[in-house]
């Protein structure tokens, strides 16, 4: 076993593992924070993204013990219980960014880690380009770069980006 | 995944040590490929050596005429380092090619290359650029570092801790991905340094990344890519698989290698 302490969605957090639990298993079996989902287990699909220090990650890929020390946002970090939603939460919701919603975590932590790297005016090209980690399998994405787009200019407006 | 005993050294010398002591000791920084292929149980090293909190491990500086970069410099930090864009664009662009931004907060120069996947991008750049490899043990040219399919000179117990990528005069590397991948079907990178031109290829080669020295003569006497028309590389050694034929692989190369010459030509 392994002791870990890191910081989750603003909380401290110390716990004993296995070493050979992924962060994404951590967070939802272990802190039972089950927005961020598992969908192919491979890197591929993004719909297990969290921000580790502030980057976004694949927590399928990423060993809880190497996130010792540091700090997690999951998408329960980005508004907390009955706060309004997060700018790009609001934005989904907004332009119908989802259909199952099976995708959405992954997608809106992804939309946040882009608007911190590439600013708040974001052409769709760009979220297109950079969305290449994350697949959805419902609404053809039209809607899901909409979305971002015009939650990105939201942010700004709320002095988020 | 089969249990491990994780290890955190703060130093190289400590990692080396733990390598020693543990044998089938396995390293790891960004894990992004030694985790999935754990997942899949097709590793099971008893020990995982973690080098992501090795300080300075993943400094990116200009020493004397070369890009010296550290071994656990993360691809996002790479391409977006202006350090790097100012002195070898084509890597900076390289980097930002891997994968998915997420998967570029992770990966490592040092696990590309000690993996030696052969649809791996920085081995290209590295033969191309004629980077030195320096391991706590040894200075490596990466000639001699690639050996093969997922092959390296490396040692069980040497640690990548840099690599030195000299200075060319001009350089570009044209990827053809694979959609689903994002791996390089073919890469091409290509290098007009002040005593020669390389060009390597990733991709497509059975045995990894290679030299097309037929290109690199023609190159050599005048850098343009109407100079590679009407050349040709053989698909003899080159990977078929259902992503493409070996013959669609050597067309691609003389492809992406007339376009890496004209990208590296029209760089401002």
């Amino acid at each position: 076993m392994a002791r870990i302490s890191l910081v989750v969605n603003g909380s401290p957090v110390t716990a004993s593992i296995d070493p050979r639990t992924l962060l994404v298993q951590f967070l939802r079996e272990h802190l039972k924070l089950t927005g961020t989902h598992v969908g192919c287990d491979t890197s591929q699909c993004g719909a297990c993204v969290v921000h580790l220090d502030g980057r976004a990650v694949k927590s399928c890929t990423t060993l809880a013990v190497m996130a010792d020390g540091m700090s997690v946002t999951t998408i329960e970090g980005l508004a907390p219980e009955g706060a309004p939603l997060h700018p790009m939460q609001a934005a989904f919701r907004e332009h119908h960014g989802l259909q199952c919603g099976f995708c959405t975590p992954g997608m809106i932590m992804t939309a946040v880690d882009m608007v911190r790297r590439k600013g708040p005016d974001l052409d769709d090209h760009t979220i297109r380009e950079e969305l290449e980690g994350n697949l959805c399998r419902c609404t053809g994405y039209q809607n899901i770069v909409r979305s971002i787009a015009a939650g990105a200019r939201a942010m700004a407006d709320a002095g988020q980006a | 995944m089969y249990a491990f005993k994780y290890h955190r050294p703060a130093t190289v010398r400590h990692a080396a040590n733990l390598l020693q002591k543990n044998e089938d000791a396995k390293l790891i920084a960004g894990g992004h490929t030694l985790v999935p292929v754990m997942k899949q149980r097709l590793a099971a090293p008893p020990h995982l050596v973690d080098l992501s909190r090795i300080a300075g491990l993943d400094q990116i500086e200009i020493k004397g005429r070369s890009l010296v970069i550290g071994a656990t410099a993360k691809h996002a930090d790479v391409a977006a380092s202006a350090v790097v864009g100012e002195a070898i664009p084509a890597l900076a662009e390289l980097a930002g090619l891997i994968g998915d931004p997420a998967v570029r907060h992770k990966g490592t120069l040092g696990g590309s290359i000690a993996n030696n996947d052969p649809t791996a991008d920085y081995p290209a750049a590295c033969l191309a650029l004629d980077a030195t490899i320096v391991t706590n043990k040894r200075r490596l040219k990466a000639e001699a570092f690639f050996q093969g399919l997922f092959t390296t000179a490396l040692e069980p117990d040497e640690i990548i801790v840099r690599v030195a990528f000299p200075l060319p005069k001009k350089a570009a590397y044209v990827k053809f991905r694979n959609q689903a991948s994002r791996y390089a079907l073919v890469g091409v990178f290509v290098a007009r340094r002040p005593s020669e031109v390389r060009v390597a290829v990733t991709g497509a080669g059975a045995d990894g990344v290679f030299r097309v020295t037929a290109f690199e003569e023609a190159l050599k006497q005048r850098f343009s890519s109407k100079v590679l028309d009407g050349l040709t590389v053989s698909a003899e050694g080159l990977n078929s698989d259902l992503h493409g034929s070996a013959e669609y692989r050597a067309h691609l190369i003389g492809v992406l290698s007339r376009r890496a010459v004209d990208a590296a030509n029209n760089r401002t």
